[in-house]
């Protein structure tokens, strides 16, 4: 069963077709390592709220620029079930 | 008949290969539809039919060669009465003369051009300043295709002609990064050598703007948020009605001004280089359609599948470096454009509101203007009304 990291790098990698997860460090910023924009940014906020049906705020998107960032919020902020 | 003539997508295009038909012999098109798919150094774009009629005759097939701009690639019938009184720049067809209006023909030039051999044996028709500058390249006139009126040799076929010939070194590029590299370079120092670039900067308060941002956004579902360049996107398209001069192409030794307003964002590529596709009629669009418009243009100019008339229709270029740190650009003008907008990093500084100094977020906007069309002043006058549209979001 995939975890919840490996499905946001999922997310990640439809975002970012050259991603290479395992060179991703996971507590470095994302925009920096990826080079994403404001409009990548928010095209990844939207594929989590698909995927994990989580709405984050914008006030909030700080609180997943990082790999590890993205894990905490979404394992705290996902429905249960 | 006419023929379809491998289109000029852009200043810095002087070949591309054909990449697929998208239509077959004895196929309608309908103006708009997709006709071919072609190569540039730059991306995949797909080319759309500005005429309605019929795919008669595909003269070549797609590959791999690298195909001059202008070559015959395909026989159309074209419908009576289909051609279109465009505004801008349209997929090379290659129409009955007599259809074509002066109008039609100038404002075509800022991207597709209508290229006509001079016959063989006749002395090529050609402006003084095309004289010259074959005389100064080595390249001989009559090897020039003409894309001005009546077949006349313009100044920009001479360059294009000799943008075409082989590169001494390397012989062949290598990469699409490198053919990329190599496109830019030919289109910026293209611009560093014809356009006398005039530069303005103007530092604007973004603290309404913003707060008006943040607080339409935690109103709207995710998938319908605005991004901040949107909003920078259509205030420069609003200002651009009260100084339209900046608005246009540099054709011919004067400034053609454009009635519509196609904005070209920059969108850097991953991997390296950039494209700076239109969004269309900037100006009369709502903010929420063009977010959707923008945010499709970024994920099709990252995929390759941009469209002909997006590559070759804007009228103005804008582009921001602000995420990446940079608090203020002046850019180099994509000719023959006659402006280039910059915006840099939003910064909170000291500022002085109502008599009193309190600290506000503010952004350096820019302005590259070809000093051959309009001076300073104007230049000024845009960046001023650019200024006074940002402090009310709310009717952008």
């Amino acid at each position: 069963m995939s975890t919840t990291r490996d499905r946001i790098l999922r997310v990640l990698g439809d975002i970012v077709p050259e991603l290479e997860p395992s060179e991703l460090k996971p507590g470095v910023n994302l925009r920096d390592q990826l080079d994403l924009d404001s409009m990548d940014f928010l095209n990844f906020m939207i594929a989590l709220h698909k995927e994990f049906g989580v709405d984050v705020p914008e006030a909030e998107y700080r609180k997943l620029l990082t790999l590890d960032g993205c894990v905490q919020y979404i394992e705290a902020e996902k429905p249960a079930g | 008949m006419a023929e379809f003539r491998m289109p000029k997508l852009g200043a810095d295009m002087s070949a591309g290969k054909l990449v697929a038909w998208r239509k077959k012999p004895g196929e309608r098109i309908e103006r708009g539809e997709i006709i071919a798919v072609v190569e540039t150094d730059k991306t995949a774009i797909e080319v759309e039919s500005f005429v309605t009629g019929v795919l008669e005759k595909v003269l070549v097939e797609p590959g791999d060669s690298r195909i001059p701009v202008g070559t015959p690639l395909a026989i159309m019938t074209v419908e009576a009465g289909t051609l279109p009184p465009i505004e801008a720049p349209r997929t090379e067809v290659a129409a009955p003369r007599a259809a074509e209006s002066a109008p039609l023909r100038a404002a075509a030039r800022g991207g597709p051009e209508v290229a006509r051999p001079a016959p063989e044996g006749a002395r090529a028709k050609a402006s003084p300043a095309a004289r010259r500058r074959a005389l100064e390249l080595g390249i001989q006139l009559g090897t020039v295709p003409g894309t001005g009126p009546e077949g006349r040799i313009t100044l920009e076929d001479v360059e294009q002609a000799a943008s075409a010939r082989p590169a001494p070194a390397p012989a062949a590029p290598e990469s699409r990064q490198q053919r990329m590299r190599y496109a830019i370079a030919a289109a910026m120092a293209r611009s560093k050598r014809e356009i006398p670039h005039y530069y303005l900067a103007t530092t604007i308060d973004m603290s309404r703007l913003e707060t008006w941002l943040e607080t339409a956004n935690r109103e709207r579902p995710i998938a319908e948020r605005l991004v901040y360049g949107v909003l920078l996107v259509k205030a420069v398209a609003l200002a651009l009605r009260e100084v339209p001069e900046l608005n246009g192409f540099w054709i011919e030794g004067r400034a053609a001004q454009s009635e519509a307003i196609h904005p070209g964002v920059a969108i850097s590529l991953r991997g390296g280089g950039l494209v700076a596709p239109a969004l269309h009629d900037a100006d009369r669009r709502t903010l929420d359609d063009l977010m959707a418009a923008f945010s499709d243009l970024v994920k099709r100019a990252r995929a390759g599948s941009l469209k002909s008339s997006e590559v070759t229709a804007p009228t103005i270029t804008i582009t921001s470096l602000g995420e990446r740190g940079v608090e203020s650009l002046f850019g180099i003008i994509y000719p023959p454009q006659l402006a280039l907008v910059g915006f840099g990093k939003p910064v909170e500084r000291p500022w002085v509101a109502e008599g009193r100094v309190c600290a506000r977020r503010v952004i350096t906007a820019t302005l590259s203007g070809d000093h051959r069309a309009t001076d300073g002043h104007r230049g000024a006058l845009f960046l001023d009304a650019l200024g006074r549209l940002l402090q009310e979001p709310e009717k952008l």
